[in-house]
Protein backbone atom coordinates (compact mmCIF):
# COMPACT_ATOMS: atom_id res chain seq x y z
CA UNK A 1 0.00 0.00 0.00
CA UNK A 2 3.18 2.33 0.76
CA UNK A 3 4.22 1.41 -2.72
CA UNK A 4 1.11 3.00 -3.87
CA UNK A 5 0.75 6.04 -2.13
CA UNK A 6 4.48 7.03 -2.96
CA UNK A 7 3.45 6.54 -6.48
CA UNK A 8 0.10 8.19 -6.64
CA UNK A 9 2.45 10.98 -4.26
CA UNK A 10 4.71 10.99 -7.21
CA UNK A 11 2.46 11.42 -9.78
CA UNK A 12 1.23 14.72 -8.27
CA UNK A 13 4.49 16.83 -7.76
CA UNK A 14 5.34 15.34 -11.23
CA UNK A 15 2.16 16.79 -12.71
CA UNK A 16 3.49 20.22 -11.06
CA UNK A 17 6.94 19.59 -12.71
CA UNK A 18 5.35 18.81 -15.81
CA UNK A 19 2.86 22.05 -16.31
CA UNK A 20 6.51 24.23 -15.18
CA UNK A 21 9.08 22.33 -16.92
CA UNK A 22 6.22 22.20 -20.51
CA UNK A 23 6.35 26.05 -20.93
CA UNK A 24 10.11 25.91 -20.43
CA UNK A 25 10.45 23.45 -23.15
CA UNK A 26 8.66 25.28 -25.26
CA UNK A 27 10.59 28.55 -24.73
CA UNK A 28 14.15 26.16 -25.59
CA UNK A 29 12.04 24.53 -28.24
CA UNK A 30 11.89 28.01 -30.62
CA UNK A 31 14.77 29.53 -28.83
CA UNK A 32 17.41 27.50 -27.39
CA UNK A 33 17.30 29.89 -24.02
CA UNK A 34 17.16 28.49 -21.12
CA UNK A 35 14.54 30.50 -19.33
CA UNK A 36 15.00 30.55 -15.90
CA UNK A 37 13.03 33.27 -15.19
CA UNK A 38 10.09 31.24 -15.93
CA UNK A 39 9.46 30.21 -12.06
CA UNK A 40 9.60 33.84 -11.49
CA UNK A 41 5.95 33.52 -13.26
CA UNK A 42 5.12 30.57 -11.42
CA UNK A 43 5.68 32.33 -8.29
CA UNK A 44 3.45 35.29 -8.82
CA UNK A 45 0.57 32.85 -10.63
CA UNK A 46 0.35 31.46 -7.06
CA UNK A 47 0.70 34.46 -5.40
CA UNK A 48 -2.27 36.05 -7.40
CA UNK A 49 -3.88 32.54 -7.24
CA UNK A 50 -3.96 33.41 -3.51
CA UNK A 51 -5.02 37.08 -3.39
CA UNK A 52 -7.67 36.56 -5.61
CA UNK A 53 -8.84 33.74 -3.96
CA UNK A 54 -9.20 36.06 -0.79
CA UNK A 55 -10.57 38.21 -1.99
CA UNK A 56 -13.42 36.97 -4.76
CA UNK A 57 -13.75 33.18 -2.82
CA UNK A 58 -13.43 31.49 -6.12
CA UNK A 59 -10.67 29.66 -6.84
CA UNK A 60 -11.72 29.11 -10.62
CA UNK A 61 -11.99 32.80 -10.81
CA UNK A 62 -8.05 33.14 -9.42
CA UNK A 63 -7.53 30.41 -12.10
CA UNK A 64 -8.98 32.96 -14.66
CA UNK A 65 -7.09 35.89 -13.53
CA UNK A 66 -3.60 34.22 -12.91
CA UNK A 67 -3.13 32.37 -16.14
CA UNK A 68 -3.86 35.28 -18.60
CA UNK A 69 -2.21 37.45 -16.36
CA UNK A 70 1.18 35.35 -16.40
CA UNK A 71 1.29 35.03 -19.83
CA UNK A 72 0.80 38.44 -20.56
CA UNK A 73 3.95 39.00 -18.67
CA UNK A 74 5.62 35.88 -20.44
CA UNK A 75 5.59 37.83 -23.65
CA UNK A 76 6.41 40.96 -21.76
CA UNK A 77 9.48 39.25 -21.04
CA UNK A 78 10.54 37.53 -24.41
CA UNK A 79 10.18 40.77 -25.84
CA UNK A 80 12.26 42.84 -23.62
CA UNK A 81 14.50 40.31 -22.25
CA UNK A 82 15.35 37.52 -24.86
CA UNK A 83 14.65 39.18 -28.05
CA UNK A 84 17.54 41.48 -28.28
CA UNK A 85 19.76 38.60 -27.08
CA UNK A 86 18.90 35.99 -29.70
CA UNK A 87 22.16 36.70 -32.01
CA UNK A 88 24.24 36.29 -28.66
CA UNK A 89 25.67 33.48 -27.29
CA UNK A 90 23.24 31.43 -25.14
CA UNK A 91 25.32 31.86 -22.17
CA UNK A 92 24.37 35.66 -22.07
CA UNK A 93 20.53 34.74 -22.20
CA UNK A 94 20.68 31.99 -19.54
CA UNK A 95 22.71 34.58 -17.11
CA UNK A 96 20.49 38.04 -17.63
CA UNK A 97 17.38 35.32 -17.21
CA UNK A 98 19.02 34.08 -13.84
CA UNK A 99 19.36 38.01 -13.15
CA UNK A 100 16.41 38.24 -13.78
CA UNK A 101 14.78 35.60 -11.74
CA UNK A 102 16.86 36.94 -8.21
CA UNK A 103 15.28 40.50 -8.96
CA UNK A 104 11.68 38.93 -9.27
CA UNK A 105 12.05 36.95 -6.13
CA UNK A 106 13.63 39.52 -4.54
CA UNK A 107 10.70 41.95 -5.70
CA UNK A 108 8.20 39.61 -4.22
CA UNK A 109 9.95 39.19 -0.66
CA UNK A 110 9.86 43.17 -0.74
CA UNK A 111 6.26 43.61 -1.72
CA UNK A 112 4.66 40.55 -0.36
CA UNK A 113 6.44 40.67 2.74
CA UNK A 114 9.05 37.86 3.50
CA UNK A 115 6.57 35.11 5.30
CA UNK A 116 4.61 34.48 2.13
CA UNK A 117 0.91 34.31 1.93
CA UNK A 118 -1.97 31.86 3.17
CA UNK A 119 -5.53 31.13 1.91
CA UNK A 120 -8.04 32.41 4.60
CA UNK A 121 -10.23 29.48 3.49
CA UNK A 122 -8.51 27.25 1.98
CA UNK A 123 -10.69 25.24 -0.85
CA UNK A 124 -10.75 21.63 -2.26
CA UNK A 125 -9.00 20.52 1.34
CA UNK A 126 -11.12 17.28 1.88
CA UNK A 127 -10.06 13.87 1.35
CA UNK A 128 -11.00 11.37 -1.14
CA UNK A 129 -9.75 7.86 -0.93
CA UNK A 130 -9.00 6.85 -4.65
CA UNK A 131 -8.12 3.24 -4.86
CA UNK A 132 -8.25 2.89 -1.37
CA UNK A 133 -5.38 5.81 -0.38
CA UNK A 134 -6.54 8.75 0.92
CA UNK A 135 -5.99 11.67 -0.80
CA UNK A 136 -6.24 15.24 -0.74
CA UNK A 137 -8.96 16.87 -3.12
CA UNK A 138 -6.29 19.47 -4.16
CA UNK A 139 -3.75 16.66 -5.14
CA UNK A 140 -6.84 15.24 -7.24
CA UNK A 141 -7.31 18.56 -8.57
CA UNK A 142 -3.47 19.17 -9.17
CA UNK A 143 -3.57 15.70 -11.37
CA UNK A 144 -6.78 16.53 -13.56
CA UNK A 145 -5.74 19.93 -13.99
CA UNK A 146 -2.25 18.96 -15.49
CA UNK A 147 -4.16 16.48 -17.44
CA UNK A 148 -6.72 18.87 -19.00
CA UNK A 149 -4.22 21.28 -19.39
CA UNK A 150 -1.65 19.10 -21.15
CA UNK A 151 -3.76 17.25 -23.54
CA UNK A 152 -5.14 20.77 -24.38
CA UNK A 153 -1.90 21.59 -25.37
CA UNK A 154 -1.35 18.46 -27.19
CA UNK A 155 -5.04 18.81 -29.17
CA UNK A 156 -3.34 22.76 -29.83
CA UNK A 157 0.03 21.66 -31.22
CA UNK A 158 -1.05 18.31 -33.09
CA UNK A 159 -4.18 19.78 -34.45
CA UNK A 160 -4.66 22.75 -35.21
CA UNK A 161 -2.74 25.08 -37.59
CA UNK A 162 -0.62 27.60 -35.15
CA UNK A 163 0.21 23.78 -33.56
CA UNK A 164 1.69 22.88 -36.94
CA UNK A 165 3.29 26.17 -37.92
CA UNK A 166 5.17 26.32 -34.00
CA UNK A 167 5.95 22.61 -34.96
CA UNK A 168 7.47 23.93 -38.16
CA UNK A 169 9.47 26.67 -36.61
CA UNK A 170 10.70 24.28 -34.17
CA UNK A 171 12.48 22.00 -36.56
CA UNK A 172 13.34 25.03 -39.14
CA UNK A 173 12.79 28.76 -38.57
CA UNK A 174 14.12 29.85 -41.89
CA UNK A 175 11.82 27.55 -43.82
CA UNK A 176 8.90 28.05 -41.70
CA UNK A 177 9.60 31.78 -42.44
CA UNK A 178 9.61 31.39 -46.21
CA UNK A 179 6.48 29.34 -45.83
CA UNK A 180 4.90 32.92 -44.86
CA UNK A 181 4.62 31.57 -40.53
CA UNK A 182 4.69 34.66 -38.66
CA UNK A 183 8.11 33.47 -36.47
CA UNK A 184 7.61 36.44 -34.02
CA UNK A 185 3.79 35.79 -33.43
CA UNK A 186 4.48 32.26 -32.84
CA UNK A 187 7.26 32.99 -30.09
CA UNK A 188 4.67 35.49 -28.25
CA UNK A 189 2.35 32.89 -28.29
CA UNK A 190 4.70 30.17 -27.13
CA UNK A 191 5.60 32.35 -24.22
CA UNK A 192 2.10 33.25 -23.91
CA UNK A 193 0.45 29.41 -23.28
CA UNK A 194 3.90 28.27 -20.98
CA UNK A 195 3.69 30.73 -18.66
CA UNK A 196 0.10 30.45 -18.40
CA UNK A 197 1.00 26.96 -17.76
CA UNK A 198 3.18 27.95 -14.98
CA UNK A 199 0.86 30.01 -13.78
CA UNK A 200 -1.84 27.53 -13.35
CA UNK A 201 0.81 25.29 -11.63
CA UNK A 202 1.75 27.96 -9.08
CA UNK A 203 -2.05 28.56 -7.90
CA UNK A 204 -1.59 24.34 -7.91
CA UNK A 205 1.16 24.61 -5.26
CA UNK A 206 -0.46 27.12 -3.55
CA UNK A 207 -3.46 25.11 -3.07
CA UNK A 208 -0.87 21.89 -1.53
CA UNK A 209 1.09 23.60 0.53
CA UNK A 210 -1.71 26.51 1.73
CA UNK A 211 1.25 28.68 1.30
CA UNK A 212 2.84 30.85 -1.31
CA UNK A 213 6.81 32.61 -0.16
CA UNK A 214 9.02 34.64 -2.13
CA UNK A 215 11.49 31.72 -2.89
CA UNK A 216 8.90 28.87 -3.69
CA UNK A 217 10.05 28.92 -7.49
CA UNK A 218 13.85 28.39 -6.42
CA UNK A 219 13.94 24.54 -6.31
CA UNK A 220 11.03 23.95 -8.96
CA UNK A 221 12.99 26.34 -11.39
CA UNK A 222 16.05 24.43 -11.00
CA UNK A 223 14.28 20.92 -11.36
CA UNK A 224 12.24 21.81 -14.13
CA UNK A 225 15.71 22.89 -16.20
CA UNK A 226 17.02 19.06 -15.59
CA UNK A 227 13.53 17.75 -16.48
CA UNK A 228 13.68 18.95 -20.02
CA UNK A 229 17.45 18.26 -20.24
CA UNK A 230 15.98 14.70 -19.77
CA UNK A 231 13.59 15.09 -21.92
CA UNK A 232 15.73 16.23 -24.68
CA UNK A 233 15.68 19.81 -24.82
CA UNK A 234 12.85 20.94 -26.74
CA UNK A 235 10.54 17.64 -26.91
CA UNK A 236 7.54 17.75 -25.43
CA UNK A 237 6.77 14.05 -24.82
CA UNK A 238 10.36 13.49 -23.50
CA UNK A 239 9.40 16.78 -21.01
CA UNK A 240 6.29 14.97 -19.89
CA UNK A 241 7.64 11.48 -18.88
CA UNK A 242 10.87 13.08 -17.95
CA UNK A 243 8.64 14.97 -15.02
CA UNK A 244 6.25 12.20 -14.09
CA UNK A 245 9.34 9.98 -13.51
CA UNK A 246 11.28 12.29 -11.54
CA UNK A 247 8.25 13.00 -9.05
CA UNK A 248 7.76 9.25 -8.67
CA UNK A 249 11.63 9.00 -8.11
CA UNK A 250 12.03 11.38 -5.78
CA UNK A 251 8.83 9.89 -4.03
CA UNK A 252 10.72 6.33 -3.47
CA UNK A 253 14.33 8.25 -2.63
CA UNK A 254 13.24 9.59 0.18
CA UNK A 255 12.07 7.08 1.81
CA UNK A 256 14.94 4.29 0.38
CA UNK A 257 17.82 6.94 0.41
CA UNK A 258 16.90 10.16 2.77
CA UNK A 259 19.48 9.03 5.51
CA UNK A 260 22.31 9.57 2.10
CA UNK A 261 21.09 12.41 -0.28
CA UNK A 262 18.42 15.21 0.58
CA UNK A 263 15.58 15.24 -1.92
CA UNK A 264 16.66 17.78 -4.42
CA UNK A 265 20.18 15.75 -4.32
CA UNK A 266 18.26 12.65 -5.60
CA UNK A 267 16.94 14.26 -8.77
CA UNK A 268 20.21 15.86 -9.44
CA UNK A 269 22.40 12.51 -9.02
CA UNK A 270 19.73 10.85 -11.53
CA UNK A 271 20.02 13.63 -13.89
CA UNK A 272 23.78 13.17 -13.84
CA UNK A 273 23.54 9.37 -14.11
CA UNK A 274 21.50 9.67 -16.89
CA UNK A 275 23.18 12.11 -19.06
CA UNK A 276 26.54 10.18 -18.54
CA UNK A 277 24.68 7.15 -19.83
CA UNK A 278 22.85 9.00 -23.07
CA UNK A 279 24.38 12.54 -23.60
CA UNK A 280 20.99 13.93 -25.46
CA UNK A 281 18.71 12.40 -22.35
CA UNK A 282 16.10 10.47 -22.02
CA UNK A 283 14.25 10.63 -25.51
CA UNK A 284 16.47 13.09 -27.00
CA UNK A 285 17.62 11.88 -30.76
CA UNK A 286 21.58 12.01 -31.24
CA UNK B 1 42.29 49.70 9.07
CA UNK B 2 41.00 46.71 10.42
CA UNK B 3 38.14 47.32 7.91
CA UNK B 4 40.23 47.82 5.15
CA UNK B 5 42.15 44.52 5.99
CA UNK B 6 38.89 42.24 5.87
CA UNK B 7 37.81 44.21 2.81
CA UNK B 8 41.35 42.98 0.94
CA UNK B 9 41.20 39.73 2.61
CA UNK B 10 37.59 38.54 0.60
CA UNK B 11 38.71 40.58 -2.30
CA UNK B 12 41.71 38.69 -3.14
CA UNK B 13 39.42 35.25 -1.89
CA UNK B 14 37.39 36.47 -4.33
CA UNK B 15 39.86 37.68 -7.21
CA UNK B 16 40.95 33.67 -6.91
CA UNK B 17 38.05 32.51 -6.97
CA UNK B 18 36.94 33.66 -9.96
CA UNK B 19 40.51 33.66 -11.76
CA UNK B 20 39.74 29.92 -11.03
CA UNK B 21 36.49 29.83 -13.05
CA UNK B 22 37.97 32.14 -15.92
CA UNK B 23 40.59 29.13 -16.86
CA UNK B 24 37.56 26.64 -16.92
CA UNK B 25 34.71 29.14 -18.96
CA UNK B 26 36.61 31.62 -19.69
CA UNK B 27 39.56 30.74 -21.21
CA UNK B 28 38.69 27.10 -22.50
CA UNK B 29 34.67 27.76 -22.73
CA UNK B 30 33.11 25.25 -20.86
CA UNK B 31 30.33 26.82 -18.89
CA UNK B 32 30.03 25.75 -15.51
CA UNK B 33 27.02 26.58 -12.94
CA UNK B 34 28.69 24.52 -9.98
CA UNK B 35 31.74 26.26 -9.66
CA UNK B 36 30.90 26.96 -5.74
CA UNK B 37 30.77 23.12 -5.36
CA UNK B 38 34.87 23.16 -5.58
CA UNK B 39 35.33 26.08 -3.00
CA UNK B 40 33.00 24.19 -0.73
CA UNK B 41 35.53 20.72 -1.17
CA UNK B 42 38.32 22.83 -0.68
CA UNK B 43 36.70 24.58 2.27
CA UNK B 44 35.78 21.26 4.20
CA UNK B 45 38.69 19.21 3.46
CA UNK B 46 41.06 22.42 4.38
CA UNK B 47 38.52 22.94 7.57
CA UNK B 48 38.78 19.11 8.44
CA UNK B 49 42.71 18.85 8.26
CA UNK B 50 43.68 21.95 10.74
CA UNK B 51 40.57 20.67 13.21
CA UNK B 52 42.58 17.51 13.44
CA UNK B 53 45.20 19.14 14.32
CA UNK B 54 47.40 19.50 11.31
CA UNK B 55 49.35 22.18 9.81
CA UNK B 56 47.30 25.38 7.98
CA UNK B 57 49.78 24.79 4.84
CA UNK B 58 49.09 21.03 4.46
CA UNK B 59 45.08 21.91 4.96
CA UNK B 60 45.51 24.22 2.05
CA UNK B 61 47.59 21.83 -0.18
CA UNK B 62 44.51 18.98 0.53
CA UNK B 63 41.95 21.51 -0.27
CA UNK B 64 43.28 22.19 -3.56
CA UNK B 65 44.58 18.62 -4.63
CA UNK B 66 41.36 16.99 -3.72
CA UNK B 67 38.80 19.88 -5.46
CA UNK B 68 41.25 19.45 -8.57
CA UNK B 69 41.04 15.83 -8.49
CA UNK B 70 36.99 15.69 -8.20
CA UNK B 71 37.33 18.44 -10.75
CA UNK B 72 38.76 15.82 -13.29
CA UNK B 73 35.97 13.25 -12.53
CA UNK B 74 33.33 16.38 -13.29
CA UNK B 75 35.57 17.66 -16.23
CA UNK B 76 35.12 13.81 -17.52
CA UNK B 77 31.76 14.81 -17.89
CA UNK B 78 31.97 17.64 -20.40
CA UNK B 79 33.68 15.27 -22.46
CA UNK B 80 30.23 13.33 -22.77
CA UNK B 81 27.86 16.38 -22.53
CA UNK B 82 28.64 20.24 -23.86
CA UNK B 83 26.43 23.61 -23.58
CA UNK B 84 23.66 23.78 -22.30
CA UNK B 85 23.80 20.07 -21.26
CA UNK B 86 26.76 21.25 -19.74
CA UNK B 87 25.50 23.66 -18.38
CA UNK B 88 22.54 21.76 -16.34
CA UNK B 89 25.36 18.85 -15.66
CA UNK B 90 27.47 21.02 -13.42
CA UNK B 91 24.70 22.74 -11.60
CA UNK B 92 23.63 19.05 -10.68
CA UNK B 93 27.24 18.84 -9.20
CA UNK B 94 26.53 21.41 -7.40
CA UNK B 95 23.47 20.26 -6.01
CA UNK B 96 24.55 16.74 -5.10
CA UNK B 97 27.78 18.73 -3.36
CA UNK B 98 24.96 20.61 -1.12
CA UNK B 99 22.95 17.26 -0.69
CA UNK B 100 25.89 14.88 0.13
CA UNK B 101 27.02 17.77 3.09
CA UNK B 102 23.90 18.24 4.34
CA UNK B 103 23.54 14.35 5.71
CA UNK B 104 26.72 14.29 6.61
CA UNK B 105 26.82 14.27 10.32
CA UNK B 106 30.66 14.80 10.37
CA UNK B 107 30.90 17.52 8.24
CA UNK B 108 28.55 19.41 10.82
CA UNK B 109 25.34 18.76 8.42
CA UNK B 110 22.58 21.25 8.19
CA UNK B 111 24.50 23.55 10.76
CA UNK B 112 27.94 23.87 9.01
CA UNK B 113 31.33 23.73 10.51
CA UNK B 114 32.22 25.86 13.51
CA UNK B 115 35.66 25.88 15.31
CA UNK B 116 37.83 25.98 12.70
CA UNK B 117 41.36 26.30 13.90
CA UNK B 118 42.71 29.82 13.04
CA UNK B 119 45.70 29.75 10.56
CA UNK B 120 48.16 30.73 12.83
CA UNK B 121 48.87 33.95 10.68
CA UNK B 122 47.94 37.61 12.10
CA UNK B 123 44.69 38.95 10.07
CA UNK B 124 47.49 41.68 8.05
CA UNK B 125 50.02 38.39 7.70
CA UNK B 126 46.74 36.24 6.74
CA UNK B 127 45.33 39.38 4.05
CA UNK B 128 49.51 39.36 2.52
CA UNK B 129 48.87 35.52 2.23
CA UNK B 130 45.63 35.67 0.24
CA UNK B 131 46.66 38.66 -1.86
CA UNK B 132 50.52 36.97 -2.35
CA UNK B 133 48.65 34.12 -3.89
CA UNK B 134 46.38 36.20 -6.14
CA UNK B 135 48.83 37.60 -7.81
CA UNK B 136 50.00 34.39 -8.40
CA UNK B 137 47.33 32.94 -10.36
CA UNK B 138 46.42 36.35 -12.06
CA UNK B 139 50.35 36.23 -12.88
CA UNK B 140 49.81 32.39 -13.51
CA UNK B 141 46.87 33.69 -15.84
CA UNK B 142 48.45 35.92 -17.93
CA UNK B 143 51.62 33.50 -18.72
CA UNK B 144 48.15 30.68 -19.39
CA UNK B 145 47.01 33.24 -21.57
CA UNK B 146 49.59 33.62 -24.06
CA UNK B 147 51.17 29.99 -23.66
CA UNK B 148 50.77 27.50 -26.14
CA UNK B 149 48.32 25.94 -23.95
CA UNK B 150 46.37 29.17 -24.08
CA UNK B 151 46.21 28.89 -27.25
CA UNK B 152 44.84 25.60 -27.44
CA UNK B 153 42.12 26.74 -25.06
CA UNK B 154 41.28 29.71 -27.54
CA UNK B 155 40.56 27.00 -30.30
CA UNK B 156 38.36 24.64 -28.33
CA UNK B 157 36.50 27.42 -26.87
CA UNK B 158 35.61 29.01 -30.43
CA UNK B 159 34.78 25.57 -32.16
CA UNK B 160 35.70 22.21 -30.81
CA UNK B 161 35.45 20.33 -33.55
CA UNK B 162 37.77 22.43 -35.64
CA UNK B 163 39.91 22.10 -32.66
CA UNK B 164 39.79 18.48 -32.99
CA UNK B 165 40.34 18.39 -36.95
CA UNK B 166 43.13 20.36 -36.42
CA UNK B 167 44.87 17.54 -34.84
CA UNK B 168 44.67 18.93 -30.79
CA UNK B 169 43.64 16.35 -28.44
CA UNK B 170 40.83 18.00 -27.33
CA UNK B 171 39.87 15.40 -24.02
CA UNK B 172 43.23 16.01 -22.41
CA UNK B 173 42.95 20.36 -22.52
CA UNK B 174 39.41 19.83 -21.35
CA UNK B 175 40.72 18.08 -18.62
CA UNK B 176 43.62 20.18 -18.06
CA UNK B 177 41.56 22.98 -17.50
CA UNK B 178 39.12 21.70 -15.40
CA UNK B 179 41.60 20.04 -12.93
CA UNK B 180 43.69 23.64 -12.89
CA UNK B 181 40.57 25.72 -12.43
CA UNK B 182 39.14 23.44 -9.56
CA UNK B 183 41.86 22.94 -7.81
CA UNK B 184 42.92 26.80 -7.70
CA UNK B 185 38.71 27.39 -6.38
CA UNK B 186 40.05 24.46 -3.63
CA UNK B 187 42.61 27.03 -2.66
CA UNK B 188 40.14 29.54 -2.77
CA UNK B 189 37.54 27.65 -0.46
CA UNK B 190 40.53 26.49 1.86
CA UNK B 191 41.50 30.70 2.44
CA UNK B 192 37.90 31.43 2.97
CA UNK B 193 37.07 28.62 5.53
CA UNK B 194 40.24 29.73 7.92
CA UNK B 195 39.24 33.51 6.72
CA UNK B 196 35.98 33.48 8.27
CA UNK B 197 36.37 30.25 9.89
CA UNK B 198 32.89 28.92 10.17
CA UNK B 199 31.39 27.37 7.29
CA UNK B 200 28.15 25.34 6.17
CA UNK B 201 26.20 24.22 3.08
CA UNK B 202 24.54 27.09 1.98
CA UNK B 203 27.48 29.30 1.74
CA UNK B 204 28.60 27.12 -1.42
CA UNK B 205 25.30 26.87 -2.67
CA UNK B 206 24.03 27.78 -6.04
CA UNK B 207 23.50 31.28 -5.63
CA UNK B 208 27.56 31.39 -4.96
CA UNK B 209 28.21 29.42 -8.29
CA UNK B 210 26.34 32.15 -10.33
CA UNK B 211 27.89 35.14 -8.36
CA UNK B 212 31.69 33.34 -9.20
CA UNK B 213 29.63 33.13 -12.82
CA UNK B 214 28.73 36.76 -12.37
CA UNK B 215 32.18 37.94 -11.66
CA UNK B 216 34.25 36.23 -15.30
CA UNK B 217 30.67 37.57 -17.13
CA UNK B 218 30.45 40.99 -16.15
CA UNK B 219 34.42 41.10 -16.28
CA UNK B 220 34.51 40.16 -19.80
CA UNK B 221 34.58 36.60 -20.58
CA UNK B 222 38.43 35.51 -20.83
CA UNK B 223 39.54 38.60 -19.55
CA UNK B 224 42.49 38.70 -17.07
CA UNK B 225 42.04 42.05 -15.84
CA UNK B 226 38.08 42.48 -16.34
CA UNK B 227 37.59 39.58 -13.83
CA UNK B 228 40.02 41.12 -11.47
CA UNK B 229 38.17 43.98 -11.52
CA UNK B 230 34.57 42.46 -11.41
CA UNK B 231 36.06 40.06 -8.50
CA UNK B 232 36.95 42.95 -6.55
CA UNK B 233 34.38 45.16 -7.18
CA UNK B 234 31.05 42.73 -6.90
CA UNK B 235 32.72 40.88 -3.84
CA UNK B 236 32.84 44.47 -1.92
CA UNK B 237 29.50 45.55 -3.21
CA UNK B 238 27.21 43.78 -0.83
CA UNK B 239 29.59 45.17 1.77
CA UNK B 240 29.21 48.75 0.80
CA UNK B 241 25.95 48.35 0.62
CA UNK B 242 24.95 47.11 3.94
CA UNK B 243 22.84 50.37 4.46
CA UNK B 244 20.56 49.13 2.16
CA UNK B 245 20.93 45.57 2.80
CA UNK B 246 17.76 44.91 1.73
CA UNK B 247 17.58 45.62 -1.82
CA UNK B 248 21.39 43.96 -2.14
CA UNK B 249 19.94 41.15 -3.97
CA UNK B 250 17.64 43.01 -5.82
CA UNK B 251 20.68 45.29 -7.03
CA UNK B 252 22.60 42.57 -7.69
CA UNK B 253 19.87 40.71 -10.19
CA UNK B 254 19.66 43.94 -11.84
CA UNK B 255 23.10 44.50 -12.20
CA UNK B 256 23.60 40.76 -13.69
CA UNK B 257 20.69 41.33 -16.05
CA UNK B 258 21.66 44.73 -17.03
CA UNK B 259 25.11 43.85 -18.05
CA UNK B 260 24.23 41.10 -19.87
CA UNK B 261 21.05 42.63 -21.51
CA UNK B 262 23.22 45.66 -22.64
CA UNK B 263 26.75 45.15 -22.96
CA UNK B 264 26.91 41.08 -23.10
CA UNK B 265 30.83 41.61 -23.41
CA UNK B 266 30.97 42.82 -20.11
CA UNK B 267 33.51 45.52 -18.35
CA UNK B 268 36.07 44.51 -21.54
CA UNK B 269 33.50 44.55 -23.71
CA UNK B 270 33.07 48.21 -22.81
CA UNK B 271 36.81 48.98 -22.62
CA UNK B 272 37.18 47.69 -25.78
CA UNK B 273 33.96 49.18 -27.51
CA UNK B 274 35.82 52.73 -26.05
CA UNK B 275 39.46 52.55 -27.37
CA UNK B 276 37.21 51.65 -30.67
CA UNK B 277 38.22 48.17 -31.24
CA UNK B 278 36.04 45.37 -32.43
CA UNK B 279 35.53 42.51 -30.59
CA UNK B 280 34.73 39.04 -30.64
CA UNK B 281 31.44 37.88 -29.30
CA UNK B 282 32.22 34.13 -28.81
CA UNK B 283 32.87 32.53 -25.67
CA UNK B 284 36.58 32.86 -24.51
CA UNK B 285 36.32 35.75 -26.76
CA UNK B 286 40.06 37.73 -27.25
CA UNK B 287 40.75 40.28 -24.90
Amino acid sequence: MLAFELLLQGLVQGSIYALIAVGLTLVYGLLRILHVAHAGLFTLGGYIGVIVTNATGSLLLALLVAMPAMGLLGIGIYRTCYQPLLSRPPYVALIASIGLFIMMEELFRLIFGPYGLSFTAPPLQDTVAVFGVNLKEAELATMIGAVVLIGGLALLTLRTRIGTASRATVTDPKMAEAFGVNIGRIRDINFFVGSALAAAAGVMVALLNNLVEPTMGSVPSYKALAIIVLGGLGDLRGTLIAALALGVIEAYGTIYLGNLLDRDAIAFAFLIAVLMLRPQGLFGRA
Amino acid sequence: MAYEITLLTAMGIAVIFALSLNLITGFCGQISLGHAAFYGIGAYCAAMITKSGLPFPLALAAGFLLAGMIGVVVGLASLRVRHDFLAITTMGVGFLFLGIVRQQDFLGGEMGLSGIPSSGLSKPAFMALVLIIAAAVTAFSLYLKRSWMGYVFDSVADDEDTARMLGIDVARYKLAAFAMGTALAGLAGGLYAHNIRFIDPDSFGFVESITVLAMVVVGGIGSVWGVILAAAVLSVLPLWLQFISDYKLLLYGALLFTVMRFSPNGMAGMVAALKGRSKSTAPGGKA
